[in-house]
């Protein structure tokens, strides 16, 4: 594995792994990652694994720079395995209220509603890193056949758990925030409770499926989740997804 | 053990509840916030008896708070003009705050930021390990919001510390209005072109007022990109200084989100972070291009110096005195020496 490393700043060492936004280098900055955290090396403070890099933050004192570089070299070596990538899967009510935008996303491809909801549900989608907002997935892979360009004017409230698509983008809004994506569907999982341990369902390097549902589980689903006893649709393995 | 301490009279400009941060949470996207100035913010809690406990982080112009219950405070940082019941209260030192006392803050004389610790620490519930608030995310500290009218703060049931505990001289850091900034090169400073590092280690900036707790934003020359100001995303380092398609840089903080995709010159060394969190809109900065093994030299010093054994008491044989000459007050300290 041909690796980059860049000093960034006194406290943080950029492990760079590529320089694309590539899949098969996406997947191994997150075993890399897995791998520096289960060995636990003291020094080592926090990982932000993010689309070819890792920005690893150590103290120096403990651990000096060469030393951390000869450290992840030699763990880097190792073969990446597909083994622990999850598959989470998403149940989506698509259309109505909870999706706004889809016939507008549909008319602009050309496609019926129900294409376009076949089309999103047909593959899984990796969570190439977290970021911008808590629990906010940077999601890869959506087919360029329902993409749409961001709406001009932003809605100044999507509500939590809104799916949407951003020019060949698709996410899931973990919390109501303002945003411009367009509005195809909503999740009544939490992706983001701030109390629950981790605080967010979604890791990086997992690989996330939508699964079209109607309102009546919609809302038994959301029933489960404020009572705290929603169990997620997670798969191991495979992580291929497509 | 909890009890109310504070109710706010008036909450300032922006006052925040802030602690070391939250640590462990940037893979997920949550920043880690805490203190921008982390010496005066550790050194304010050292003086109370505390170690990384919840203080509140005042800016520019700080808030009125009614004294609820009796406590010992300390206020470091900026001088942002400290008084307790309209006289001149002190900085860098520990006193005694008593019910029906009024703490209030006047003209900004130094620096930007202050640090209010007070004995057992603020008391607001811990989110994801830190009581810290992250206005972005909305959480931490009150409700993730600043400080309002009305608000009652709570602090931690704690032995309180003795007054007059004060930070000697030496430890007490200037806050000048023009600094040069010591930085590290990287990781991406292979996105400039020469002529872009030429002008960036040799301008003058002047900081904007649209700087805020995620990142000191500069005015000034521009700094020529190689090929771009975009990168593909990736995690953000305190004190990175990222320059977008402008060329203008911004100095990123605490409050910064994870992950970001402007391509980052250089990364201010985390002593001279605290420097950035203490300028106000119309300062200067420089930046200096140091090596990575000077720069982990500094951090080591830095951290040394940021030990409660430093703290000194006070002898008991001080009298301070308020004066009046002319209408103007002044604050006399007179010390017995042995």
């Amino acid at each position: 594995m041909k690796l980059r490393f860049l000093t960034a700043g006194d406290r943080g060492l950029m492990v760079e792994l590529g320089d694309e936004v590539d899949l098969a280098i996406n997947r191994r900055v997150h075993a890399l990652a897995r791998l520096i955290q289960a060995e636990d090396i003291a020094g080592v403070e926090e990982l932000i694994p993010t689309y070819r890099s890792i920005l690893v933050i150590y103290d120096p004192l403990i651990l000096p720079y060469d030393e951390l570089v000869e450290r992840i070299r030699g763990l880097a070596t190792e073969e990446a395995s597909s083994a622990q990538v999850r598959t989470v899967t998403l149940p989506t009510c698509y259309g109505g209220e909870f999706g706004p935008d889809l016939e507008d996303v549909a008319r602009h491809n050309g496609l019926t509603t129900q294409e376009v909801i076949d089309i999103h549900t047909s593959r899984g989608y990796p969570v190439f890193c977290l970021g911008f907002s808590p629990g906010f997935p940077y999601l890869g892979g959506m087919s360029e056949r329902i993409a749409m360009p961001r709406l001009e004017n932003p809605r100044t409230k999507v509500p939590a758990g809104s799916v949407g698509i951003a020019g060949t983008q698709t996410g899931v809004y973990p919390s109501e925030t303002p945003g411009g994506w367009r509005i195809i569907g909503r999740t009544p999982v939490r992706l983001y409770l701030p109390e629950r341990d981790p605080p967010v369902l979604l890791r990086p390097g997992d690989v996330v499926r939508f699964r079209a549902i109607d309102e009546e589980e919609y809302r038994e689903i959301a029933r489960l989740e404020r009572d705290g006893r929603y169990e997620p649709e997670i798969a191991y393995g495979g992580g291929e997804g497509e | 053990m909890s009890r109310p301490l504070f109710e706010v009279i008036a909450p300032g400009l922006l006052t925040t509840v802030q602690d070391a941060g939250r640590k462990g949470f940037q893979k997920f996207g949550v920043s880690p916030n805490g203190a921008l100035d982390m010496y005066s913010y550790r050194m304010a809690n050292f003086l109370v008896g505390n170690r990384d406990e919840a203080a509140l982080e005042l800016t520019l112009v700080g808030p009125t708070l009614k004294v609820l219950a009796s406590a010992t405070v300390a206020v470091c940082g900026g001088d942002l003009s400290p008084s307790l019941n309209g006289s001149p209260a002190p900085r860098w030192e520990s006193f005694v705050v008593r019910e029906g006392d009024v703490l209030s803050f006047g003209k900004c004389r130094g620096g930007s930021r202050a640090y209010l610790a007070v004995s057992g620490g603020l008391d607001v519930k811990p989110v994801m390990g830190s009581r810290s608030t992250d206005l972005l995310a909305r959480l931490g500290g009150l409700g993730g919001r600043p400080l309002k009218r009305g608000d009652v703060l709570y602090c931690r049931e704690a032995e309180p510390a003795p007054p007059g505990r004060c930070v000697p001289p030496e430890y007490i850091p200037e806050f000048p209005s023009e600094v040069v900034l010591r930085v590290v090169p990287g990781p991406q400073d292979d996105h400039f072109s020469p002529k872009g590092l030429e002008t960036f280690f040799s301008s003058t900036y002047e900081v904007t007022s649209d700087s805020d707790r995620m990142g000191c934003r500069l005015e000034g020359p521009a700094i020529e990109h190689l090929g771009g100001a975009d990168i593909i995303s990736d995690g953000v380092p305190l004190g990175a200084v990222q320059v977008p398609k402008h060329g203008r840089p911004i100095i990123l903080l605490a409050g910064r989100q994870t992950v970001g995709g402007y391509a980052k010159i250089a990364v201010v060394i985390t002593p001279d972070v605290d420097r950035v969190a203490q300028l106000k809109p119309g300062d200067r900065v420089r930046f200096q291009r140091v090596s990575l093994e000077k720069a982990q030299r500094e951090l080591g010093k830095y951290l040394g110096k940021m030990d409660p054994g430093i703290i000194r008491q006070r002898s008991e044989k001080v009298s301070r005195y308020i004066i009046k000459i002319n209408g103007r007050r002044f604050e006399t300290v007179v010390e017995e020496l042995s």
